[in-house]
């Protein structure tokens, strides 16, 4: 019998690309669980995506239509297809070094705005398919391909920056908490306005092998044993919360939703009022 | 009010309009309904137009973070549905550049307006000049083809943005209008058309599923939410549009094809206009802001008794190389008046046999009519 997810996936792609190991997999796979429960038409679907290991999750895997866009652009593009398809559910899958390093101004903005995107960032701390290379979210003294002597910087706390910045919804979770994840990613994709989790995730090809985490399995159970709920941080110093995993819903709240503002607006000019 | 409603309001109309103004109603009239983009001197005024117009019309404007977001939002609404344009100057077009090649390598139809000013870098903000002809073709990286239009008034600024409309979606491919600061901000004329005698070219969209990318020079489009889940990359692609990288075949296929669909149809995207060109000894080859004193300067040489005839580019790229390698047959020398350091004039060198010499100015002052007319004087 066939796996009732395949359906979700372009049958001809598969099977996918991704290392062993990898959390993409795992992403995928939530993903078509996600789309099966919430009963959502994939024909609603519009996926936009960048360059880089994560961004193969839609493309070309998951089974709707994709825009796969230019290094760090995709919510950039995005915007331009929720204002056309108010309707449709906008979806952005990418990485940490596309979404929050290169193209880290139009993640504020578009939280700023909050529009309704739904944007699952998936954090494997490193730019895997360059080789390995520093990422904005790389944590500090980690030997890399580019920082071979050490990371001398901080490490960027992207969930805390979208929240900062004015989005409807945002969450962190890792691959290993499947089913709290499963849970939010129907909470973002329900939420109106720009939602937004961040998914922590192994890449043992990339990173993994630098944090004496050779195996999938490895970076997992560092999930496990080192997440803690955002409930039950504050007033942890920041010291105490150094290699924490801080998983949990960060923000729920209801603001105007960009492009409805962009419909009143029209609305004003419509037959007899203006 | 609807698109129809709101240009029927328009119906008819005589404004007096900056060139940057004439080409945003001209968006308006050629069914344009989205438009993002930055605020750039002296390009702003097509952005606050839009933003003034565009609910009028049914229509969206957005002002992004900068114009690299500006035109992928461009691309993202012309996936969407949208007949989708952006406006900026030489910084923000050079900002845009590398998404202007997703644009030609997805064959999304669009139109980018680069109203020139002195450059490189910042330069002289408020200053007209033609520096980024070049970069209009050859500024994104790798093998492609691009069409580019360049209006010499308001009244043309508004009839060729039509036209670069109708030539984007004909071509799928990005259509580059070059203004400049001089004609931007000029205030002239301008008489609107009834839009039910206009000429629009309407997008051709399959229902049927059929490859978006290939098996014919130009396929028609489907767009996002019609249900055939399409993939659209900027990576090498297959007609279907999934990725194929490694390949040489399919890099070779889909790049000349892009390059054919336009080079292929340069005469019929050449826009040109001549004057005196059946009697003279000399040629003067001038477009945008600068083909108006050169214009003047041919009326004046001529009352002098100097046999020189004159070609207007309206369309840059593709080069109109047909009617300048027959009137290079025709003439001892050709003059090329342009507010740069000789961009043109070179593109012109390469497809005649006879001299051609730069008439160049910089520095955000536009040529006047006896500076052209002194210097073919005295250089003939």
């Amino acid at each position: 019998m066939e796996n009732k997810y395949v359906k979700y996936l372009r049958n001809e792609t598969l099977p996918t690309e991704f290392c062993v190991g990898c959390g993409c997999g795992t992403v995928l796979n939530l993903f078509c669980h996600v789309i099966d429960e919430m009963q959502i038409n994939p024909d609603d679907i519009i996926t936009v995506t960048g360059i880089g290991c994560s961004s193969w999750i839609p493309s070309p895997y998951f089974s709707a239509d994709t825009l796969h866009t230019t290094h760090g652009r995709a919510i950039a593009f995005a915007t331009g297809v929720k204002v056309m398809k108010p309707g449709k559910h906008v979806i952005v899958i990418a990485g940490d070094g596309d979404l929050a390093g290169i193209g880290g101004n139009h993640l504020i903005h578009a939280a700023r705005r909050n529009i309704g995107l739904t944007v699952f960032l998936v954090n494997n701390y490193i730019y895997g398919m360059t080789g390995g290379q520093v990422s904005p979210t790389t944590p500090s003294t980690v030997n890399t391909a580019t920082t071979p002597y050490g990371n001398v910087e901080q490490p960027m706390q992207i969930a805390e920056l979208v929240a900062a910045a004015g989005a409807s919804y945002v969450a962190r979770w890792t691959t290993y908490h499947v089913f709290h994840l499963k849970k939010a990613m129907k909470e973002a994709i329900s939420k109106k306005g720009f939602s937004f989790i961040e998914i922590c995730s192994q890449c043992p090809t990339s990173y993994g092998k630098r944090v004496g985490k050779r195996e999938g399995i490895d970076q997992l159970l560092d999930f496990k044993e080192n997440s803690m709920n955002i409930q039950n941080v504050s007033g942890m110093r920041e010291d105490e919360l150094e290699g924490k995993y801080i998983v949990g819903k960060l923000v729920e709240r209801n603001r105007l939703e960009f492009v409805d503002g962009l419909l009143n607006i029209n609305a004003q000019f419509a037959e007899g009022v203006r | 009010m609807n698109n129809q409603k709101y240009l029927d309001s328009l119906k008819n109309k005589t404004l007096f309009l900056q060139g940057d103004e004439a080409a945003a109603y001209g968006a308006l009239f050629a069914g344009c309904n989205f438009f993002a983009g930055y605020p750039i001197t002296p390009a702003s005024e097509i952005a606050e137009l839009m933003s003034r117009e565009l609910p009028k019309s049914g229509g969206y404007y957005i002002q992004m973070e900068d114009e690299i977001a500006s035109i992928g939002a461009v691309i993202g609404a012309v996936w969407s549905g949208g007949k989708s344009m952006t406006a900026t100057s030489g910084p923000g077009f050079s900002l845009m550049q590398e998404n202007i090649g997703y644009a030609c390598m997805t064959e999304s139809p669009c139109v980018i307006v680069d109203v020139q000013r002195s450059g490189p870098s910042t330069g002289q903000a408020t200053k007209g000049a033609q520096g980024d002809v070049l970069q209009a073709r050859w500024g994104t990286h790798g093998d492609h083809e691009m069409i580019a239009l360049s209006p010499w008034s308001s009244q043309e600024s508004f009839d060729l943005m039509i036209e670069a409309f109708n030539l984007s979606e004909k071509y799928r491919n990005p259509v580059i209008f070059l203004l400049d600061g001089e004609v931007g901000h000029i205030r002239e004329k301008v008489v609107f058309p009834d839009i039910n005698e206009l000429n629009i070219y309407q997008r051709n969209i399959s229902l049927e599923k059929i490859d978006v990318f290939g098996g014919q020079r130009i396929p028609p489009m489907i767009e996002f939410g019609m249900g055939q889940r399409i993939h659209v990359t900027g990576s090498t692609h297959k007609s279907n549009g999934m990725r194929d990288v490694s390949s040489m075949e399919a890099h070779d296929t889909l790049i000349r094809r892009i390059y054919d669909k336009i080079s292929s149809n340069r005469n019929e995207i050449a826009h040109f206009e001549t004057h005196y060109i059946d009697n003279m000894d000399y040629l003067a080859v001038s477009y945008g802001a600068a083909a108006r004193p050169t214009m003047g300067a041919v009326l004046k040489l001529r009352e002098r008794g100097i046999k020189i005839g004159f070609l207007r580019l309206i369309t840059i790229w593709p080069f109109p190389i047909d009617i300048c390698t027959e009137l290079g047959k025709r003439t001892k020398k050709i003059f090329v008046p342009e507010m740069n350091l000789g961009q043109v004039s070179r593109e012109i060198e390469r497809f005649v046999n006879c001299p051609v010499e730069s008439v160049s100015k910089i520095g955000g002052i536009s040529h006047t009519i006896d500076e052209i007319t002194n210097y073919i004087s005295a250089n003939i």
